[in-house]
């Protein structure tokens, strides 16, 4: 082995273990929806690349709307997936999706894009 | 803002309501308005459509009005109904495909160019003549200001996607093009500027921008085949929005008025002329007509319609003009129903998916781990003067090749494609998960009566027993008699009557109807009795054995059997049964044929039970069920390990449907039972259990196709690309293949899918 050959398998052992600490470990924060003056949990969402926030906080049994803006032309995050209420969405770039729903059960719910890459969160208690 | 006669129509988008009484206030300022005609405010939608006079006030006075009042409104321009807002989709859908268009032809003709240009090593004599004329580093450099467009102006939106999933710790489908690609160019773009830090290792300062161009090429190209398929995909419910009409005529002090749908109110009479469509649910008030209703049936035969008849927005009016008044209006109605049951079912997850979702949830940054890895392997056991080329190559290609996107499309796209099928033959699919379970039942449990059968009695038999008067004379007593009776038996001995063109115009006096045994009148001048025994015993006519055997002989049939007595004799025995439906044999044996066992469940006697199941084939009965134990019987089933579908109608049923693996409402049914169904049929007819086992079957096998196809191609495309057959056979993959197989594997998936649209059903 010579000094490339160290060097390179050094600098791509450290990348691999970077990529999976990075997407796989990271640490993440959860955004509690504001209340409004209507009695609805509402919240913005920017979508670019990801959702943030990606993890929201709500309580059961409350409406709650989700104002999703898609700040990018990327196709990846066209479509907007949550499965628990059995919507699909699709987001116009540069727009405001609003969508509202009504947790009746407490749990953290996944929403996703249309291809289950960009992830974020409903924790509802 | 929509313009008829004197009027105008415009619809406001109102913010700032809490409550009804804010809409109430709101609707109040408006009314108030001089010049208004009428403004309802809707606070779901948080909307206001006002009529007004466009020469008393106009939209600014309006909202200036809504300010006034502490709410804020402004003008929408757009039309805001459903089929309005699909087409402001499909507009921005257009746009964005053209836009798409343009990137990958800059990229495409860009490519066609750098392509040739970086082959000329293949060629030693024209690289020679390069080499003389401009030099090897000039030529690179021209490459590099071609592709450098094809990177920032057609790519660009590939890296500043992977750049803002990553802020978000994201990867996805763009990350490993970005990555790829880049690592590419960069290599490229240090090899072109410092070509002597190869060349003093020993290393051939090679170039790949015509890699990175093609690549970012072919993907366009790709995703461009992906949008028009996917469009294809939602193609259904696209169509079953557009059946929205936009404008409806209604009866304004007996004038008739032209309105945006937004402005019709429950209530409101309208008028369809022939050849239109019908623009909300309604009941007919006044004339006739046969409406096409295959939009939301799937029933081809136009459907006649008179007076009290319900008549569902979005089916097309054929022959006749009438007046109906609206009793379901918005989202209210049947077809915004039927929208948004597809929708959600089109949203919802199936369980196959769940595999995977898992999967594709940790693929990008896997697929990086490999090509790095990949990377290293290589740049370690190659000689040291290929080993950097060789080692990026099959780092590329890997992060080219893998494509999780066939793997995220492969079981929402026949989902999609599936309910959409269905609802276009009137099989309204709650979600995916229904749409899974249907295709592993096992016993289809039937209920009799209305799904099996007609649901409503009718005359089998009128049988004559002597020649005092002839056949026509006895159905026209019976049949006038029994026009003054309510009772469903009468009905259907009058229906019969007209079914055989026999006219019941005998006057008829002294009425009675007599509960329990039938009914007795004076018709034309004679006494004439119909009803069972104990009404003859009452009446003291005489059972002859003519009479008994031929009622023997019926009730064997599990018919129901009247005496038909004039002047004081019996004349005639009628056998009245349910019928069974005309498809419910070919049903059945459709069923049995797929290995499904059939089922019957009712609440009538055993006697009547085993005559209905013996006609359509079924061997198992359960019969003299109450209502409430239905669901027990599912139960029952359930627990001799089956997966059991209920097919009912009624509000009796739901609890049996909700208790089913699989719940089918059948016909329109009733609110109640389409609750607590799986599986909503708008066709009255056993056939479409069949269609909707059928498509569901189907539609597993394309979800099963496509996630096996997905699996199989990256299973085999990632190492081939690493390069792992390389020691054994010298193959490797070049990325620009990669790119190609990856453009086309997502294209494959969405075609497989479309493929549904075809099934017969």
């Amino acid at each position: 082995m010579d000094t490339s050959q160290i060097l390179v398998t050094l600098g791509g052992l450290g990348l691999v273990v970077f990529v999976v600490w990075y997407f796989f470990f990271g640490k993440r924060t959860s955004t509690a929806a504001a209340l409004t003056e209507s009695g609805v949990q509402e919240i913005a969402i920017t979508v670019k690349g990801g959702y943030s926030p990606d993890s929201i906080e709500v309580v059961k049994d409350k409406p709650v709307r989700l104002k999703f803006y898609r700040d990018e032309t990327s196709s990846c995050s066209e479509e907007l997936v949550f499965g628990e209420f059995s919507l699909r969405r699709e987001l116009p770039a540069f727009e405001t999706t609003v969508i509202d729903i009504l947790p009746t059960k407490t749990g953290t719910f996944e929403f996703t894009c249309g291809m289950n890459m960009l992830r974020g969160k409903l924790i509802v208690r | 803002m929509q313009t008829v006669q004197n009027h105008s129509t415009v619809t406001l988008e109102i913010t700032g309501m809490h409550c009804a009484s804010c809409a109430a206030f709101v609707e109040d300022a408006l009314s108030q308005t001089q010049g208004v005609k009428r403004a309802a405010v809707n606070l779901a939608s948080e909307k206001a459509t006002v009529e007004f006079l466009p020469t008393m006030v106009n939209v600014h006075a309006l909202t200036a009005a809504v300010e006034n009042s502490g709410y804020g409104a402004r003008e929408l321009k757009h039309d805001t109904n459903r089929a309005a807002q699909a087409e402001a989709t499909e507009e921005r859908k257009r746009n964005e495909y053209d836009a798409l268009k343009r990137r990958f032809t800059l990229a495409a003709v860009l490519a066609a160019v750098i392509m040739p240009l970086s082959m000329t090593m293949l060629v030693p004599s024209v690289e020679h003549w390069i080499h003389q004329a401009i030099g090897m580093q000039a030529l690179n450099g021209m490459l590099l200001v071609l592709t450098l467009p094809v990177l920032l102006v057609s790519g660009r939106e590939f890296y500043v996607s992977a750049y803002n999933a990553f802020l978000h710790r994201m990867a996805n489908m763009d990350t490993l093009i970005a990555v790829g690609t880049g690592a590419a160019f960069a290599y490229s773009v240090v090899a072109t500027l410092f070509p002597a830090l190869f060349e003093q290792n020993g290393i051939r300062a090679e170039v790949y921008y015509d890699t990175t161009a093609t690549i970012i090429a072919l993907i366009l190209l790709g995703k461009m085949l992906e949008a028009r398929a996917k469009g294809q995909t939602s193609a259904a419910i696209k169509k079953l929005m557009n059946l929205q009409a936009k404008t409806a005529r209604i009866l304004v002090n007996e004038q008739e008025r032209e309105v945006s749908i937004d402005a019709v109110k429950r209530g409101d009479v309208v008028v369809v002329r022939p050849g239109e469509r019908i623009p909300t649910d309604g009941e007919i008030i006044e004339g006739a007509s046969s409406v096409d209703e295959s939009m939301l049936t799937g029933e081809s035969l136009p459907v006649e319609k008179n007076v009290g008849a319900s008549v569902f927005g979005g089916t097309v009016n054929k022959t006749g003009a009438f007046r109906f008044c609206a009793t379901n209006v918005g989202a209210e109605t049947a077809l915004a129903h039927i929208v948004r049951l597809v929708e959600e079912a089109q949203g919802s997850k199936a369980p196959i998916q769940r595999l995977a979702d898992k999967i594709s949830s940790v693929f990008v940054p896997t697929v990086v781990v490999i090509s790095l890895l990949t990377f290293v392997v290589w740049f370690n056991v190659m000689p040291a003067e290929t080993r950097l080329p060789f080692a990026l190559v099959n780092f590329v290609a890997v992060l080219i090749i893998a494509c999780p996107c066939a793997l995220g499309l492969a079981t929402p796209t026949a989902i999609m494609v599936g309910t959409g099928k269905g609802a276009e033959r009137g099989i309204l699919i709650r979600n995916a998960e229904s749409l899974e379970k249907a295709h592993q039942i096992g016993v289809v449990v039937v209920d009799k009566t209305g799904t099996l059968t007609q649901g409503e009695p009718s005359v089998t038999d009128f049988v004559m027993l002597n020649d005092t008067m002839t056949r026509e004379d006895a159905l026209q007593y019976a049949a006038s008699l029994e026009h003054y009776s309510e009772h469903p038996l009468a009905s259907a001995i009058v229906d019969y009557a007209e079914a055989e063109k026999v006219d019941a115009v005998f006057t008829v006096h002294d009425f009675l109807a007599v509960e329990g045994k039938g009914a007795t009148g004076m018709v034309s001048g004679e006494n004439v009795a119909i009803g069972n025994t104990k009404l003859m015993e009452q009446q003291k006519i005489i059972m002859d054995s003519e009479a008994t055997s031929a009622a023997v002989k019926l009730l064997a049939e599990a018919k129901t059997t009247m005496y038909v007595a004039v002047k004081g004799a019996i004349v005639a025995v009628i056998g009245v049964a349910d019928t069974v439906r005309e498809t419910s044999l070919e049903a059945v044996q459709e069923l049995q044929k797929r290995g499904i066992e059939v089922v019957m469940l009712t609440g009538d006697n055993r006697q009547t039970a085993e005559a209905i199941a013996a006609q359509v084939g079924i061997k198992r009965v359960f019969a003299d069920v109450l209502p409430h134990d239905k669901a027990n019987a599912v139960k029952q089933l359930q627990s001799e390990g089956k997966i059991v579908a209920m097919v009912g109608d009624g509000i009796n049923d739901a609890p049996a449907l909700a208790q089913a693996d699989v719940g089918i409402a059948i016909g329109a049914g009733t609110d109640i039972a389409m609750e607590a169904a799986s599986i909503t049929l708008m066709r009255s007819d056993l056939l479409s259990v069949v269609s909707a086992i059928e498509l569901s079957r189907r539609t597993m096998t394309n979800i099963k196709q496509n996630l096996f196809f997905a699996f199989v191609y990256n299973v085999l495309g990632i190492p081939l690309a690493a390069g792992l057959l390389f020691p054994f056979t010298g193959w490797l993959l070049s990325p620009m293949i990669a790119a190609a197989a990856m453009a086309m594997s997502s294209v494959s998936v969405l075609t497989n899918a479309l493929r549904l649209k075809a099934v017969k059903l």
